[in-house]
């Protein structure tokens, strides 16, 4: 079974946001949640980057190790993803992710952030495929309709890859390669303890 | 009107050359004075003089930022985002590792190594100590240790204490010890509950060790009288009884361990519960070691008062029972404050044998 990673090729992104904004309409994404962000690095000066960043679906996923009720679980792709039926709400997973991607509905006074939402690559939850309960908590799910997370399919500039990590990584390496220079497998040694030897 | 047509098409050339030129001139660093005509002719002949200037070969990462570099250095990576929540502008914080390790490991060890030892060590002084018992026996005489004020800030608080010691072990140690046998589904239903009681304990929790710290600061400070009591261990493991005022050192320690350690416990707890007004992800991070921390070590030391309020010693559950202490107990382990508390007349006379006091002439 492929191990599904996301792999940002940073000397391409533009900056257009195309992602963020996919994402939040492909799931519905409530107001003030971003499952994905852009990010610009040394903004405004020579040589600024910037990085498309969501939920990176580690490899021993932190989150899932600090998790006070266990609510996570990886799939067969390596997708890390969470039962909202399960979680508390109480913020460790944000504490413990090295990417920033868990979010929650409300600022978190008295405890009372709500349920957590993060990127499921597109993956939906715990509730069955495609399913209506899956879909409100959830979003969509384009992997058991046979499709890859749309951010990295909307991609303008195929900045954003999403997808078997192997493939991927073969993608940038080439185009590392042809092009001569390369910025970094953004997260790739934090979330998979490797990267992409160019 | 028809002949006149030509010369104004001309005229009206001239000034679009003239305003092309002058823009392009502009663009091109040259005077703005020089002819519009003569240099959009220039122009137009040459290559464009921005693509002429640029260098032949392009290295765009020449000054670009490099991951691996950044975490070198900073240890984090963070940039500039669109989104009003700026803590998304991280985008890498490996630091999120170390505390897990922290929460998952280090925690577990100290936590069960502070508790269980406690109660270890709780466990073999009963086993060979026993219950302290009053010596000389009861005298049937009492006098007042607690009002009730006393007595209700020290109940709100321990029963705050309870709540949230308990709710607050859940949070480390319930996965392991509740879920297996509970069901995520009971598990989850619970620790919902759970949080929220921790935080709305709080409350009251940090009230009462507020009045507690103003109620019996005045008799709290270190004297002479407790270095002596430490000396022979309070009594408690000999057989001496060595002399106290109202508070020994033992006692003098609980307070101000219930001061210190629960103000810290109160401050950590209240930036974790108002997360990032004023902290970034490592200050909350460092703020839930904290809490935790100090959470384990006060709830080993509350084991050992509760130890010896109840079963440890005969006669000091009624100080905050109903508040009365019989006078043997009181010569035994507080002698100093039993003296001043019958100059000031204030210990109980026997009841006489019918049961009822004889009345005054």
């Amino acid at each position: 079974m492929a191990r599904m990673k996301f792999l940002c090729d940073a000397d391409r992104c533009i900056e257009c946001n195309a992602c963020v904004t996919a994402c939040k309409n492909e799931h519905e994404v409530p107001w003030g949640i971003n499952r994905r962000r852009v990010v610009t690095i040394n903004d405004g000066k020579p040589g600024e980057r910037s990085v498309s960043m969501a939920c990176m679906h580690c490899t021993d996923a932190p989150c899932a190790a600090v998790c006070p009720v266990s609510c996570f679980y990886t799939t067969a792709d390596g997708v890390v993803l969470h039962s909202k039926d399960l979680c508390i709400g109480c913020g460790y997973c944000f504490y413990a992710c090295p990417f920033g991607a868990p979010q929650y509905p409300r600022v978190g006074n008295f405890g009372s952030r709500g349920k957590m939402d993060k990127c499921t690559f597109c993956a939906g939850g715990p509730e069955t495929d495609l399913s209506k309960a899956e879909y409100e908590k959830y979003g969509s799910n384009r992997l058991a309709e046979g499709k890859l997370p749309l951010c990295a399919e909307m991609c303008s500039t195929k900045s954003l890859l999403a997808g078997d990590g192997e493939i991927i990584a073969q993608i940038f390496k080439e185009r590392v390669i042809k092009r001569g220079y390369s910025s970094g497998a953004w997260g790739w040694q934090t979330a998979y303890r490797e990267t992409v030897a160019t | 009107m028809a002949r006149y047509r030509p010369l104004r098409a001309l005229l009206a050339l001239g000034v679009l050359c003239l305003v092309l030129g002058l823009a392009m001139g502009l663009e091109g660093g040259l005077e703005p004075g020089v002819d519009g005509g003569l240099a959009l002719g220039l122009k137009l002949s040459w290559c464009p003089p921005a693509l002429a200037e640029q260098p032949s070969s392009v290295n765009p990462t020449a000054q670009s930022v490099k991951e691996q570099d950044l975490l070198k250095e900073l240890h984090k990576v963070q940039g500039r985002g669109s989104i009003p929540d700026t803590k998304s502008y991280v985008i890498q914080q490996p630091a999120g590792r170390d505390w897990r390790q922290f929460h998952e490991v280090t925690l577990r060890w100290i936590g069960g190594i502070t508790i269980l030892g406690m109660l270890a060590l709780l466990l073999v002084f009963y086993l060979f100590r026993g219950m302290v018992r009053i010596e000389s026996g009861r005298s049937g005489r009492t006098l007042v240790r607690f009002n009730g004020f006393e007595r209700f800030v020290h109940w709100m608080t321990a029963m705050c204490f309870l709540t949230l010691a308990l709710t607050g072990l859940n949070i480390t140690f319930g996965k392991e010890l509740l879920l297996p046998y509970m069901g995520p589904q009971v598990f989850t239903e619970w620790s919902q509950w759970a949080k929220y009681a921790h935080n709305y304990a709080s409350f009251p929790f940090t009230l009462g060790v507020v009045l507690i710290f103003l109620l019996w600061i005045a008799w709290n400070f270190p004297t002479p009288t407790d270095f002596r009591w430490l000396r022979e261990g309070g009594g408690i493991i000999g057989h001496e009884h060595p002399p106290a005022r109202r508070f020994n050192a033992g006692q003098k320690v609980i307070y101000w361990v219930v001061v210190l350690v629960g103000g810290t416990m109160a401050a950590s707890g209240y930036i974790l519960m108002f997360p990032f007004y004023e902290t970034d992800i490592s200050q909350m991070q460092t703020a839930q070691m904290v809490h935790a921390i100090a959470g384990v070590i006060f709830v080993a030391i509350m084991l050992a008062h509760i130890y010896i309020g109840t079963i440890g010693m005969e006669g000091a559950f009624e100080a905050m029972g109903n508040g009365r202490v019989d006078v043997n107990w009181a010569r035994e382990h507080h002698s100093l404050w039993l003296e001043r508390q019958i100059a000031k007349g204030r210990v109980e006379e026997p009841p006489t044998p019918e049961g009822s006091p004889a009345p005054a002439e």
